[in-house]
C-alpha cells in the first residue's frame, strides 16, 4: 500500500492536461513588470533608478531583512519607471518596469546546460548564495528559502523532504521538471543536504506520475541517502504538514514548523533554483508556468521570465478562449482569481488556469444538513461547519477556540460540501480576524 | 473581459449535492422495499405510497403557507422521511393512521424546527413513536409474511387484514418468557435464523429483511453517503451485549444473532441512526452514538416494557447529539505531539 496522510483529504478530478508537454521557452516580453514584493515577508528596497540600464540577473531590489528576498532583473534593457502596478495579489503594488533590449546576462551567470555535480562550498556559503539569489519557496507559499535552510539553534534536522507531489489539479510544472531536470534536482538535493547537515532525503511523489517516480528512483540509486516515496493520490498531500505525515508519519504540532519534528521541506522547483544559484551563479528570475484549461487551444508548460504579463502566456497557448469565466493564478483548489491579463508572472507563479463559464458559477447554498462531510474532509481535523457558523455570528472567541488558526486554507471543506456552503470564505474571515485579535493581545 | 469572475478559492466544487445524497439513500432503500412488497403484497405498496405522498404534501403546504419559505420538496428528504415512516409501521396499518404519522413526522418533528438541517430528532421516528403510543393495537398487529402474495395481488390487502400473526419474534419471546416458557421451546416455534435473514417473519413493513437492508447499507457506504461508524458500532454493540447475556443464561435470553436479525436493529442502525441531521459530526462521536443506541436497545428489549426498543434508543441518543458534538471533537492535526 502506498503511503498517504491518514486524516481528511479529497479527490478532485486531476485534469493534468499538460503532463506530457515538454517545457517550452517563452521569449522575453517587450516590457517586463517586476513586482518588488514576490515573497512572504518584508518588501524589498529598490536600488535602481528610472532610465538606468540593467542586465539579466542584475539585482534591482535588495532584501530588507532576514525574512525578505532580493529581486533581480529578468530581462536586459532600460528602466522605464517604478510605479504601482496590478499584480497577482489583486492589489496595485510597486513594480519595476523594464523595456527589453537584447538579452544581455550578467557575466558571472553560467547560462549553459552542463551539469555541475561537485559541490565545493561550505554550508554557510550555500545559505548566503541562496539568499543572494533571492530564492523563495515555489510550492505556493513563497517563503524565503534561505530562512528554511538555516536550522535554528537547539533544533536538529533529521530528514530533508522533497515535495514532488503537485496535488493541485491541472498543474504539471513540477512533474515536467522532475522529468526534464532530474539530475539538477539530485545535485540540488545534495547541496541542501549539505547546508542542513542531514544524511536522509526523501522525495515524495504521488503515484499518478509513474514516469517521474521511475526516473527519480533510478537516479536516486547513485546519490547516497536519497530515496523516493510513491504516495497514494490525495489532495492536499502537497501541504507541508500532510506530506511530512505521509512520508515519515510525524505530526507537526499545531502552530509549529516542520523543523519541530526534525524536517525541512522544499519543493522540486525551489531545489532547481537552489542548484542554479549555487552551481551556476544564477539568481531566480524565471518560472515554469503551466498554462492550461479545458478550452485552452494549446495547453503548455512554459519557462517564463518573471515580469511577463500573463497575456503573453495565454497568447502563446492559443489565446483567451471564448467561454472564459475565470482566470486563476495557480490551481483550482488554492489559486487566486485575477481580473486582468496585465498581471505579471512572479517567482511563485506556477500556473495560469482558465476555467470556462459553466464551471465557475457558484451554486446557491442551502442549509447545512450536518452530513459531517466537511469534518471528514478536513486534513487538519477541524470542524468547518462549526467554524463557519462561529465566524458568521462573529463569535471570535469560539472561532479561535475551535482552532481556526490551524486551517491551511486547502479548500477541501468547501469542495466537498453537498449544500454548497462557502465554508472557506467564512473561515478565512475568521482566521484574519482572529489573527488580528491575537496580535493585539501580544502587544 | 466583463464576464470574468473573481471569487476566492476553491474554484472547483465537488459533485455531491444534497439531492444526490438523498436520492442515493432512496436507491438504497429499494431492495428492502422490494422484499417488503414480495412478503406483504399490495398492502406494503399502499402504505409506502401514502406515507411518501402525504409527507411531500405536508412539507409543501407547511413551507408554502405557514413558514412562507420556498418549498424544498425536491431535495428528496421528505421522500426519505415518508419511506422510513412506512418502513417502521405494519403493512396493514389503516391509511388514515399513516397520514397522521406523516403529519407528525413532517409537521411536528421537522418543519417546526425550521426544516431540513435543524430538527434535533429523526422525523420518521417521532412519527412512528407517536403512532405507537396513540394507536398501540393497530401498530402492533402484523400480517404474516407470505411469499405467495405476489400471485394474489388483488386480494392481498383484504387478506392481510385477517392474517394477523399477532406478534413479532421479539414480542413472542417477551411474552413467552413472562409466562415462564423456556427459550428453547420459544425458539422452536420461530422461523430459523436463515429465514429471518431473508425476512420471513412478522414485523414492520421495511425492517424484516436483514439481507436487503445490508445490501442498501453497503451501497451507501460505497457511494460515500454514510460511513461505517454508526451502523457497525450499533449492530456490534447489540450483538456483544446480547451475546454476554446469552452466555450467562441461554434459557432466559435469546442468542445474539436472533437479536440483530429481528426487530428494527438493521433498519435502525443502517437507515435511521445514520440520518445526517440527527447524528454526531465526528467519527469518535458516531461510534459512541452507535454504542449508546445498541445498549439502550438491549436494555429496553430485555428489561423494558416494550418488546422492541430501537426507535426509543435512537430518539434518546438524538437528544445527546449536541453534547456528543461538544465533547467528542475530531482529533485535531498536531494536537497530541504538542509538548
Ligand atoms: S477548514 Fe481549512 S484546513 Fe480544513 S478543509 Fe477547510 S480549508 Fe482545509
Ligand atoms: S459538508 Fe456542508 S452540509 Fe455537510 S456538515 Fe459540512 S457544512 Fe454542513
Amino acid at each position: 500500500m502506498p503511503k498517504t496522510f491518514p486524516k481528511g483529504g479529497v479527490h478532485p478530478p486531476e485534469n493534468k492536461l499538460t503532463a506530457t508537454h515538454k517545457i517550452e521557452v517563452l521569449p522575453s516580453p517587450k516590457i517586463a513588470y517586476i513586482p518588488i514584493i514576490q515573497h512572504i515577508g518584508a518588501p524589498s528596497t529598490v536600488i535602481v533608478k528610472k532610465g538606468e540600464d540593467v542586465k539579466v540577473g542584475q539585482i534591482i531590489a535588495k532584501s530588507s531583512g532576514f525574512v525578505s528576498a532580493n529581486i533581480h532583473a529578468s530581462v536586459s534593457g532600460k528602466i522605464l519607471k517604478i510605479d504601482e502596478t496590478l499584480d497577482t495579489s489583486g492589489y496595485k503594488r510597486m513594480a519595476v518596469h523594464i523595456e527589453v533590449a537584447g538579452d544581455e546576462w550578467m557575466p558571472e551567470i553560467d547560462n549553459s546546460t552542463t551539469l555541475i555535480k561537485d559541490i565545493n562550498i561550505s554550508a554557510e556559503e550555500i545559505i548566503s548564495k541562496v539568499a543572494q539569489a533571492g530564492i523563495v519557496g515555489l510550492g505556493g507559499a513563497t517563503f524565503p528559502s534561505h530562512v528554511k535552510l538555516s536550522v535554528p539553534k537547539g533544533k536538529k534536522c533529521e530528514y530533508f523532504i522533497i515535495n514532488g507531489v503537485e496535488c493541485e489539479p491541472y498543474l504539471t510544472s513540477d512533474h515536467r521538471l522532475m522529468l526534464e531536470k532530474s539530475e539538477e534536482i539530485m545535485v540540488g538535493i545534495q547541496i541542501i543536504m549539505k547546508a542542513l547537515n542531514v544524511s536522509k532525503a526523501i522525495i515524495g511523489i504521488e503515484n499518478n506520475k509513474p514516469d517521474a517516480i521511475e526516473k527519480m528512483t533510478q537516479l536516486a540509486n547513485s546519490y547516497p541517502g536519497v530515496t523516493v516515496e510513491a504516495l497514494k493520490v490525495q489532495y492536499p498531500q502537497g501541504g507541508e504538514k500532510q506530506l511530512i505525515k505521509a512520508v515519515i508519519n510525524r505530526e507537526v504540532p499545531s502552530g509549529g514548523l516542520p523543523i519541530d519534528v526534525g524536517c525541512v521541506v522544499h519543493n522540486v522547483g525551489t531545489i532547481i533554483a537552489i542548484y542554479e544559484a549555487v552551481q551556476k551563479n544564477k539568481p531566480l528570475f524565471q518560472s515554469v508556468v503551466t498554462v492550461t484549461g479545458k478550452s485552452v487551444k494549446k495547453p503548455s508548460n512554459f519557462l517564463v521570465r518573471v515580469g511577463t504579463p500573463i497575456r503573453d502566456l495565454i497568447e502563446a497557448a492559443g489565446g483567451l478562449p471564448e467561454d472564459t469565466g475565470k482566470i486563476i493564478n495557480g490551481g483550482p483548489m488554492m489559486g487566486k482569481a485575477v481580473y486582468s491579463l496585465d498581471v505579471p508572472v512572479a517567482k511563485g507563479t506556477s500556473a495560469v488556469l482558465i476555467l470556462p463559464q459553466d464551471e465557475v458559477k457558484r451554486r446557491p447554498m442551502s442549509s447545512c444538513i450536518r452530513c459531517a462531510k466537511c469534518v471528514s474532509a478536513c486534513p487538519m481535523g477541524l470542524e468547518p461547519y462549526l467554524l463557519m457558523v462561529a465566524a458568521e455570528m462573529e463569535n471570535w472567541e469560539r472561532t479561535e477556540a475551535e482552532n481556526v488558526m490551524d486551517c491551511i486554507e486547502c479548500g477541501s471543506c468547501s469542495y466537498t460540501c453537498p449544500a454548497d456552503r462557502p465554508l472557506l470564505d467564512y473561515i478565512r474571515l475568521g482566521k484574519s480576524t482572529v489573527s488580528k485579535i491575537i496580535r493585539a493581545r501580544k502587544n | 473581459m466583463d464576464k470574468i469572475l473573481i471569487s476566492p478559492s476553491p474554484h472547483n466544487l465537488g459533485k455531491d449535492s444534497v439531492k444526490r445524497l438523498m436520492y442515493g439513500v432512496i436507491i438504497a432503500l429499494i431492495p428492502a422495499f422490494g422484499f417488503s412488497v414480495y412478503f406483504y403484497g399490495i398492502g406494503a405498496l399502499a402504505v409506502t405510497l401514502t406515507a411518501v405522498l402525504s409527507s411531500l404534501c405536508f412539507e409543501f403546504l407547511i413551507a408554502k403557507f405557514i413558514l412562507k419559505q420556498k418549498p424544498t420538496i425536491t431535495d428528496g428528504s421528505a421522500i426519505i422521511t415518508g419511506l422510513l415512516l412506512a418502513f417502521n409501521v405494519p403493512s396493514n396499518l389503516p391509511l388514515w393512521i399513516v397520514i397522521i404519522g406523516a403529519l407528525v413526522a413532517i409537521g411536528v418533528a421537522k418543519m417546526t424546527f425550521g426544516g431540513l438541517g435543524n430538527n434535533p430528532f429523526n422525523p420518521a421516528l417521532v412519527g412512528r413513536v407517536f403512532l405507537l403510543i396513540s394507536f398501540p393495537v393497530q401498530m402492533t398487529s402484523w400480517p404474516l409474511p407470505c411469499s405467495s402474495r405476489l400471485t394474489n395481488w388483488i386480494t392481498a390487502r383484504a387478506e392481510n387484514l385477517d392474517a394477523f400473526s399477532g406478534a413479532t419474534p421479539l414480542a413472542i419471546v417477551k411474552e413467552g418468557l413472562a409466562k415462564g416458557d423456556s427459550m428453547t421451546s420459544l425458539m422452536d416455534s420461530m422461523p430459523s435464523h436463515m429465514e429471518m435473514f431473508y425476512g420471513m417473519m412478522g414485523g414492520s413493513l421495511g425492517e424484516i429483511s436483514a439481507i436487503a437492508l445490508i445490501v442498501g447499507g453497503i451501497y451507501m457506504i460505497y457511494r460515500r453517503i454514510i460511513t461505517w461508524h454508526i451502523p457497525v458500532s450499533t449492530i456490534l454493540t447489540v450483538f456483544i451485549f446480547t451475546g454476554i447475556l446469552w452466555l450467562i443464561n441461554p434459557e432466559q435470553n435469546a442468542d445474539p444473532i436472533f437479536h440483530i436479525l429481528t426487530g428494527g436493529v438493521m433498519l435502525g442502525a443502517i437507515f435511521m441512526a445514520t440520518d445526517y441531521v440527527t447524528s454526531p459530526m465526528s467519527y469518535k462521536g458516531m461510534i459512541i452514538f452507535g454504542i449508546g443506541i445498541g445498549i439502550l436497545t438491549v436494555l429496553i428489549r430485555v428489561w423494558g416494557a416494550y418488546p422492541e426498543g430501537v426507535s426509543f434508543a435512537i430518539l434518546i441518543m438524538n437528544a445527546f447529539v449536541p453534547l456528543i458534538n461538544k465533547y467528542l471533537k475530531p482529533k485535531r492535526f498536531g494536537e497530541v505531539k504538542k509538548k
